[in-house]
């Protein structure tokens, strides 16, 4: 909303300074989101007259023009404007000045050879209409004597933008903000000392609204103006709209327009002769169209508000108005349309059709009822006045009748919401001056709302204005009291933070990208998800909610490396969806390795990572959240989107839960597709939502301290096995032998090829046998070691290598 | 006697030499081995006569004595010297870099999320979180934003179906109905998370993060509220003292709401908090309306409290100094580095929020 200090002193009485108004504003909830001066540089435009006029030697179109410009100064001015001709009284524009339109600051400048010394200007040029059509044509009797002066009226106030929140509008209007602004006390509301118009004639056209279902015109009034000149508007008028940044069209149009600024009541002007009979308010009916004053065509549905005669739709209630109606210049006979449409009916309808007009912003968020009449006398007042004509009397149709809300109001209840007091009569004389109409009672007040105020419907409302008047600075600090009831997280918060922290501690750069996607990477990645696509995207590359965190991860790990940085890890953790409804998604920790290890370093030999790093990095990972890798199983059964031979999935327990983990390779495709340029790319993904979290607290969880100081032995064996069989699995066979002696299995080799059968591999394997109750025979050594050899090659095939 | 000091003179002298190892070991031998020149002297002691017998035994011993003394203490000089002589040799160039490592670090916006957490933990509120895509009821409807009302327009949102039934969570906000749908009050709860808006420019991005706070008892009032965000405030930015302005404005799920400014100012290019005479919003809140407590069957005759919002990122750019808001989600692994925080580095009670 765009008011002017000015504008505003037209129904406040006050002598304040404006800053003192910026403040006060934004301390009563309309903030000031920006002030412009709109006239800084406007005082260099000046009334000038064209002295002579030469064709351009050029060019044919454009013309050098001598142009007095005052005190006897005679400027040279290259012009393009048909109307451009001797004796024309028109706007010069001198080097230095900023043309308000497209705010470019004007240069002496060669055009086609000859040297131009500034500019004639169109109205369209300044802001002062849509007029592009030639340069501004000044009346001779009114200008003639001013030649060398200011174009425009000087005005000091500037133009100050508020952001207006969707419950007030009554601040919509200048009026409005002039009432809040009394309320809280910074100067007085001046009486609405409108004329109102006196009439003896009936307003002959009808109108009538079909009572039916969702019917979203409560109330039409109307005033028939006859025999009108619409014209040029006054200069107060036009300096008012200008001052607020509007284009001055016509003065009927500039009427409708400044009864909806100043009082923000929406009115409509049709030609009275284009209505064929009179106006029915009706609902649509689905497939009428109509040509709408944006010069769109639209095609109704059922039940849209139109205001309509015999022959169609006119017009879209509230929203926007008909070609087929419009005024124009020549009108003769102007109906005034002033009614209430339902803000539902109307916000259904302009979203349905995307249409946004200032009508239907207002509309939508609450019209005064009562203001139909109020608005209708103020603009057939003003028409008259410019126009001439006569008006007829104010008919009202209505198919129902607007009551006051009533609201009962306990003071005490201000004081519990907001922690501190203030005065009955302080109370009083707010409220009423924000125009409510207050009854006391024995415990309460009992208010009516003014009919302006549709956001306030109960109790709290009133605290607001209270407290909003009041000012929120009388509000106390309650300062708040250390004491914790209940854990800051639970358990699945504490494993998401431990998580994160204990993969970043491994070198991973911790990202956070996107829940969104390019189908184009996510389709690599979702496997059997189904692909969930956003109705409305940003772009056709964040069309879809990611099925993997891989989706973005290899993207920007493959922007990463083409800024040149060769080894990098990056994680994140966060959402990964599986299905378009609440809940449907999972918490993973996903992490991506490119390049090599020890690159360029003087000491240790470089390599690529590889899958046993990515694998260090998830089990450390798990092991430091609690999880027991004695207990992990793995095997080799991994996505798509992972090297089929060089990937694998991690359960805590064998056969027991979902995989907790996958890790491997990246698919060479992958890499190949996307041209992603690295020697090695492997990466992990560790589902929370699969990790059991643990029954007990820390705390519970230590075991009795027990080790052994008994004689320990290393053996070492060396097996030959089929090259199918897992080392996992002849781990596990020998580690489930005896767990009592046996400990610290250790694989220290594996090796294939020369004096190794085919399609077999020897795996050396180191381990400790010691007991917890005394020392080993050699005997007792023999006999375990025995059953070592004779376990593992009956329940894996192998054979000990002699 | 003469005999046996010749031996010493000859045997001193000669171990003054510059020896080897061997050759110490080959005087050794020839003193002290079977035949040696001092063990034969001792095997002649019996027929010493008796009278001279002491005496010579104890020149003897004492001969023996200093020559053995003698030896051992040649022999640790050269071992001395051998080492100090091998560990010369060992000397490298300690300026050489070290083995490499690694370091990994945490985005500000999840350090960030830590930090306020931390800091509400101190005061008892608890974290909840939601689901990121949500209904609309539970985004907007409940919210006392229903369908066809002009506050849907202050949220850009991101639809999952044609009938704009689900969607992507445009607050953290719902996650206050999720909570007192499922528990009873009082409540006191931060719900940080994502939070998704069509609106994507130089400071606005598709998806950022928020928390919400909710506070529900018997007895809050706006006092408390401006107490909780006065204290967060002082804590977060870690200073003294703090300008901070209460703003009437509007939310549909909060009345009467308020939109809060710190005060600050520019000082060399940096942003300073708590000073100066300018104003930056940086969050919004108000006490719950009673058609949300309605809406969640709490009684708001019985109870009332408060709720607030506050952007995430933003608070983190204002804290750690980053102008891009994009540059978050850009993934810019130089960038992660330059702003990311050490693991080790948890925000605390005990140990502060930041080193």
């Amino acid at each position: 909303m765009k008011i002017t200090y000015d504008w505003l002193k037209d129904h406040l009485k006050i002598s304040a300074n404006e800053d003192k108004l910026l403040e006060k504003l934004t301390d009563i909830g309309l903030e000031v989101e920006s002030i412009e001066n709109l006239s800084e540089g406007l005082d260099l435009f000046k009334i000038a007259k064209i002295l002579k006029t030469e064709k351009h030697p050029n060019a044919d179109r454009l013309k050098v023009c001598d142009v007095h410009v005052g005190n006897k100064e005679i400027k040279k001015v290259v012009c393009g404007a048909a109307n451009a001709r001797e004796g024309l009284l028109t706007v010069y524009a001198p080097p230095g000045a900023i043309i308000p339109k497209n705010k470019t600051k004007l240069v002496v400048a060669k055009i086609r050879d000859v040297t131009s010394y500034g500019m004639l200007c169109s109205e369209s040029e300044l802001n002062l209409s849509n007029e592009s059509d030639g340069i501004i044509e000044l009346s001779s009797s009114k200008y003639a004597k001013n030649i060398g002066k200011s174009y425009f009226s000087k005005s000091s106030s500037n133009l100050i933008d508020l952001s207006i929140t969707p419950n007030r509008p009554d601040c919509l209007g200048v009026r409005g903000i002039a009432r809040d602004l009394s309320a809280a006390g910074f100067g007085n509301l001046k009486p609405q000392k409108d004329k109102k118009i006196k009439s003896y004639k009936k307003q002959t056209l009808k109108v009538k609204i079909i009572k039916e279902k969702n019917q979203g015109c409560l109330s039409f009034g109307s005033c028939l103006i006859t025999n009108v000149k619409n014209t040029e508007s006054p200069q107060w008028l036009k300096d008012k709209l200008i001052s607020i940044g509007q284009k001055p069209i016509s003065a009927i149009v500039d009427v409708t327009n400044y009864v909806m600024i100043d009082i923000n009541r929406p009115l409509h002007a049709y030609d009275a002769d284009k209505i064929d009979k009179g106006i029915i308010v009706r609902n649509s009916k689905s497939g009428e169209e109509f040509t709408a004053l944006d010069n769109k065509n639209y095609k109704l549905d059922n039940g849209m508000c139109v205001i309509s005669d015999n022959k169609g739709v006119l017009g879209l209630g509230g929203i926007i108005g008909g070609t087929r109606s419009g005024t124009e210049l020549d009108t003769k006979n102007v109906l005034l349309e002033s009614a209430y449409f339902d803000p539902r009916s109307i916000r259904k309808t302009a979203k349905k059709l995307n249409i946004d007009t200032d009508a239907k912003f207002r509309f939508e968020r609450g019209i005064d009822q009562l203001s139909i009449e109020d608005g209708l006398n103020k603009a057939a007042f003003l028409i008259k006045e410019i126009c001439g004509g006569e008006t007829s009397k104010i008919d009202i149709q209505k198919i129902e009748s607007f009551k006051n809300k009533v609201i009962k109001f306990e003071p005490k209840t201000f004081e519990k919401v907001t922690g501190f007091k203030i005065s009955n009569q302080e109370m009083i004389i707010i409220l009423e001056k924000l125009g409510f109409k207050l009854k006391k009672e024995k415990k309460f007040f009992k208010l009516s709302v003014p009919s302006w105020r549709p956001d306030i419907v109960q109790e709290i409302d009133i605290v607001e204005e209270l407290v909003r008047i009041s000012g929120y600075e009388k509000i106390k600090i309650e300062n708040p009291i250390k004491e914790r009831l209940k854990n800051t997280l639970n358990s699945t918060q504490k494993l998401f933070h431990f998580l994160q922290r204990a993969v970043a501690s491994k070198g991973y750069l911790e990202a956070i990208t996107w829940s969104f996607t390019d189908s184009k990477y996510n389709d690599h990645f979702k496997e059997a998800n189904k692909e969930i696509k956003i109705v409305n995207p940003i772009s056709s590359e964040l069309q879809v909610l990611r099925n993997s965190i891989f989706s973005n991860l290899v993207m920007y790990i493959s922007k990463n490396l083409d800024r040149g940085i060769k080894d990098l890890s990056i994680f994140e953790i966060g959402p990964i969806f599986y299905g378009s409804q609440p809940g449907e998604q999972n918490t993973v920790v996903c992490g991506l390795s490119a390049g090599k290890k020890s690159r360029l370093s003087w000491i240790e030999k470089e390599r690529n990572i590889d899958i046993f790093d990515i694998k260090r990095d998830v089990i450390q990972t798990l092991v430091e959240a609690g999880y027991d890798t004695e207990k992990f199983y793995i095997d080799d059964k991994s996505p798509n989107y992972y090297h089929p031979g060089k990937s694998g999935r991690i359960f805590l327990n064998k056969g027991k839960d979902k995989a907790a983990a996958y890790f491997g390779e990246i698919h060479p495709n992958i890499l190949k597709t996307l041209d992603i340029k690295t020697e090695s790319l492997v990466g992990f993904e560790i589902f929370l939502d699969n990790l059991k979290l643990p029954k007990k607290p820390l705390k519970d969880q230590k075991t009795k301290y027990s080790v052994s100081d008994f004689q320990k032995s290393e053996r070492d064996f060396a097996f030959i096995v089929d090259k199918k069989i897992s080392v996992q699995d002849i781990v596990s066979v020998i580690s489930n032998i005896d767990k009592n002696l046996i400990s610290n299995i250790k694989v220290f080799d594996v090796y294939e090829g020369e004096n190794i059968p085919e399609n077999q591999k020897s795996v050396a394997i180191s381990v400790t046998i010691q007991s917890l109750e005394k020392t080993l025979t050699d005997n007792d050594l023999e006999k375990t070691n025995n059953l070592i050899i004779e376990t593992v090659e009956n329940k894996t095939g192998a054979k000990i290598r002699s | 006697m003469s005999e046996i000091k010749n031996i010493r003179d000859q045997f001193k002298s000669k171990l003054e030499n510059d020896l080897s190892i061997d050759q110490i070991n080959e005087i050794k031998t020839e003193l002290f081995g079977k035949n040696g020149l001092i063990s034969s002297k001792f095997k002649t002691i019996g027929s010493i006569p008796e009278i001279d017998r002491k005496k010579f035994a104890s020149d003897l011993n004492e001969v023996k004595d200093e020559l053995q003394n003698l030896i051992t203490s040649k022999i640790s000089e050269i071992e001395g010297k051998k080492i100090n002589e091998k560990l010369e040799k060992e000397k490298v160039d300690i300026t050489l870099p070290e083995r490499p490592f690694v370091r990994g670090k945490v985005h500000p916006v999840s350090q960030t999320i830590d930090e306020i957490s931390s800091i509400f933990s101190e005061i008892g509120f608890s974290v909840e979180e939601g689901p990121d895509v949500e209904n609309e009821y539970n985004n907007f409807t409940a919210l006392n934003t229903p369908d066809n009302h002009p506050a849907r327009d202050m949220h850009d949102t991101f639809y999952l179906d044609e009938n704009k039934e689900v969607l992507l969570r445009t607050h953290t906000s719902p996650v206050q109905i999720r909570t007192m749908l499922k528990d009873n009050p009082p409540f006191k709860i931060i719900a940080p998370g994502r939070t998704y808006r069509s609106d994507s420019d130089q400071t606005h991005a598709p998806m950022f993060h928020q928390v919400e706070g909710l506070h529900i008892d018997t007895n809050i009032n706006m006092g408390h509220l401006k107490g909780c965000l006065n204290y967060f405030i002082k804590e977060f930015f870690e200073v003294e003292k703090i300008k901070m302005r209460f703003r009437p404005s509007h939310f549909p799920f909060t009345e009467p709401s308020a939109e809060v400014d710190i005060g600050y100012e520019i000082k060399d290019g940096k942003i300073i908090i708590g000073e100066g005479d300018k104003w930056l919003e940086i969050l919004g809140c108000g006490m719950v309306h009673p058609n949300v407590l309605r809406n969640v069957k709490v009684d708001p005759s019985k109870y009332q409290g408060y709720a607030f919002g506050i952007g995430i990122d933003r608070l983190a750019m204002l804290k750690y100094g980053i102008n891009d808001l994009r540059a978050f989600f850009d993934c810019d692994y130089r960038w992660l580095n330059h702003f990311g925080f050490d693991p080790l580095d948890v925000p605390s009670n005990y140990r502060g929020l930041s080193r």
